[in-house]
């Protein structure tokens, strides 16, 4: 008996992922090949698409980066001392998962626009250096959109291991005179590495991914437009070549989709491997 | 002295850890902080090593008051409870940590770890990893770590805590042989009565914040001086009308502490008390329990309940049985303090004890 109600269970599961995820991924594949492999490379070289593409790397090589850096100090702070206000610190790197991404960009918008208060100051600072720049509608703005919403992901991954893991062996090595560069580069880092590789993987994907925080703050296609975002505009430009080529782009980030998720296994792997050689 | 805390205050919150603390320990002790859990002697521990500063009162180590001094000048060794070793280090540079931050030459390093690794008797696991460690082990990693910068004083907190009780006798002669041979003036914490009586040279009583007495260990079991203290050491039960046991009177005492050794029971045609047996009294058997190395019997004498060991050795008791009991002493204590209280009809008497 508990083999059918296994077996229905299982069916259930398999059937519900083919459905939504694995058919209709196949169908871009298929669809971005339509027009042959010759088109397929051709749609992938235009200008817009070249430029979309460097783009979506800048942004998500500069959020994995500054994240990166915030994550491992918000973690530490979190995690090793107490001060008033921590949980609402740790709160608040959750915040980008709850809140739409729309909204993210918009309030930049409004913070950096020509009517935001930061707005006035850049616009002083230009008058006066001579210099001409520009937050929305512009790259820097595609990357601190970007920046937004890939906040909590290192800092959520480490937050836990550090917590599990307790402060003995830092103590032990501060009472030997080790510094703080040290302590980390031999005893904290070590522990938090595959996690921290972890997050920095789901900090890509979704950075490669990001539509729109990123809409709101880039209008100039072949100029701020990230991969999504040149992928909504081939399609909205409706002609029958220009929607197998917005395909065609998109194959592009499945299969980075695809290659992230092979890492983001090997990693989880790794970690298993790392924990069973944790004791206590 | 070579450590000297004087009037240490320490208060978390409401809760004060530490009240007016003054304690000294001479050089080559190896000291116990015995207390029950939240009674400050981690908080005690961990001010001396320099984790915690103390809200008022001087630590003095080697003569030199330390209290502004770094963790890492005050020249301490510590073992953490769990023993904290780099988990993603080998064996060999756990012990080399230390050394490797002083900067010392390779050279000095490896004759320094491979001294320390023959005398904990862990040659041949430079390459091992704490994981693939016995517990037992691990502990000698973390003394043999603790001591590599050659520090002047050595604290443990909580040093046999991770380890399971079979191994744990056998560690601490370890520890206190290892202890005693390398000269190290050391405290430990521990809330274990048993474990400092066995391993400390020196037992530091603390209950509730507060130091209640200090001595060796015969000094402690035999002599307490406050009624924590009588109650804390030993398996001790409280009886307040200890007056209607034969031989002890109130003389305005609250009540007494008394332990099974302080209790004789015996068959009536027991030769060996016959001279003894006027100075008894007759007490029921209301339980018998096995122990393991002797029968743990409880009596009922004159509405008192009594608790006392019995060998193995000798006749069989069972329950309902009328014995004949002598308490040899008690604790009698008013209030806070505690004095130790002979049998008055004994005294001067010799008595055959088992």
């Amino acid at each position: 008996m508990k083999k059918k109600s296994e077996l229905f269970l299982i069916g259930i599961s398999v059937l519900f992922l083919f459905v939504m995820l694995v058919l209709p991924l196949i169908s871009v594949m298929v669809h971005s090949l339509r027009g042959g492999l010759c088109f397929y490379v051709q749609s992938l070289s235009t200008s817009t698409v070249r430029s979309a593409f460097r783009i979506t790397i800048l942004a998500t090589v500069l959020s994995v980066m500054v994240n990166t850096f915030f994550g491992i100090i918000a973690a530490w702070g979190i995690t090793r001392f107490s001060f008033r206000g921590k949980q609402i610190l740790s709160a608040l790197i959750d915040l980008p998962f709850s809140i739409s991404p729309v909204i993210a960009g918009l309030s930049f918008l409004m913070t950096f626009g020509r009517l935001g208060w930061a707005g006035k100051w850049i616009r002083t600072l230009n008058h006066a250096l001579g210099t001409n720049i520009r937050i929305v509608y512009a790259v820097p703005g595609v990357v601190l959109a970007t920046i937004f919403v890939t906040v909590p992901f290192v800092a959520r991954e480490i937050i836990p291991v550090l917590t599990g893991r307790g402060k003995e062996e830092e103590e032990a090595a501060a009472l030997m005179g080790a510094g703080g560069i040290l302590i980390f580069r031999k005893i904290t880092f070590p522990h938090i590495r595959f996690a921290l590789l972890y997050g920095i993987i789901l900090c890509s994907a979704r950075a490669l991914g990001e539509f729109g925080a990123v809409y709101a703050l880039s209008k100039t296609r072949g100029e701020t437009f990230t991969l999504p975002l040149e992928i909504d505009a081939l399609y909205l430009s409706n002609s029958s070549d220009s929607i197998t080529a917005a395909f065609a782009v998109s194959s592009i980030l499945v299969l980075l989709a695809i290659l992230v998720l092979f890492l983001k296994n090997w990693v989880e792997y790794k970690k298993g491997i790392n924990k069973s050689n944790g004791f206590n | 002295m070579y450590i000297e805390l004087k009037n240490i205050e320490k208060s978390f919150g409401d809760y004060k850890a530490c009240d007016c603390i003054n304690l000294s320990i001479s050089k080559g002790t190896l000291a116990a902080l015995l207390g029950p859990s939240g009674s400050g002697k981690t908080t005690l521990l961990r001010m001396i090593a320099g984790f915690i500063t103390p809200d008022a009162g001087d630590i003095n180590i080697n003569g030199n008051r330390v209290n502004d001094t770094k963790v890492y000048d005050r020249g301490i060794g510590f073992v953490f409870q769990n023993y904290a070793l780099f988990r993603y280090m080998t064996v060999y540079e756990n012990i080399a940590f230390g050394l490797e931050v002083k900067k010392m030459s390779k050279r000095q390093i490896r004759d320094r770890v491979m001294d320390l690794m023959e005398l904990t008797g862990l040659k041949g696991m430079e390459k091992r990893y704490p994981s693939q460690m016995s517990g037992g082990q691990r502990q000698r990693v973390a003394f043999a770590r603790s001591l590599a910068p050659n520090p002047g004083l050595l604290l443990l907190d909580e040093p046999f805590a991770a380890i399971d009780a079979k191994v744990r006798q056998e560690l601490r002669f370890w520890l206190k042989d290892m202890i005693h041979k390398v000269g190290i003036t050391s405290i430990f914490v521990t809330h274990d009565q048993d474990e400092a009586v066995e391993v400390a040279d020196e037992i530091i009583v603390t209950s509730n914040g507060r130091i209640e007495q200090t001595g060796s260990p015969l000094e402690i079991y035999k002599n307490p001086k406050t009624t924590f203290v009588a109650e804390f050491i030993g398996q001790s039960e409280r009886i307040f009308d200890f007056h209607r046991l034969k031989g002890f009177d109130k003389q305005g005492f609250d009540g007494a502490v008394i332990r099974p050794e302080f209790v004789e029971t015996f068959k009536r045609d027991n030769e060996k008390f016959q001279a003894v047996l006027p100075y008894s009294e007759e007490g029921i058997v209301e339980e018998v329990s096995f122990l393991g190395t002797c029968l743990k019997v409880r009596l009922r004498v004159n509405g008192i309940h009594l608790t006392t060991h019995r060998s193995l050795e000798r006749r069989s008791v069972s329950v309902g049985e009328t014995m004949h009991v002598i308490v040899y002493r008690i604790y009698a204590y008013k209030g806070e303090k505690a004095c130790y209280m002979e049998n008055s009809l004994l005294k001067g008497k010799e008595i055959v004890a088992f």
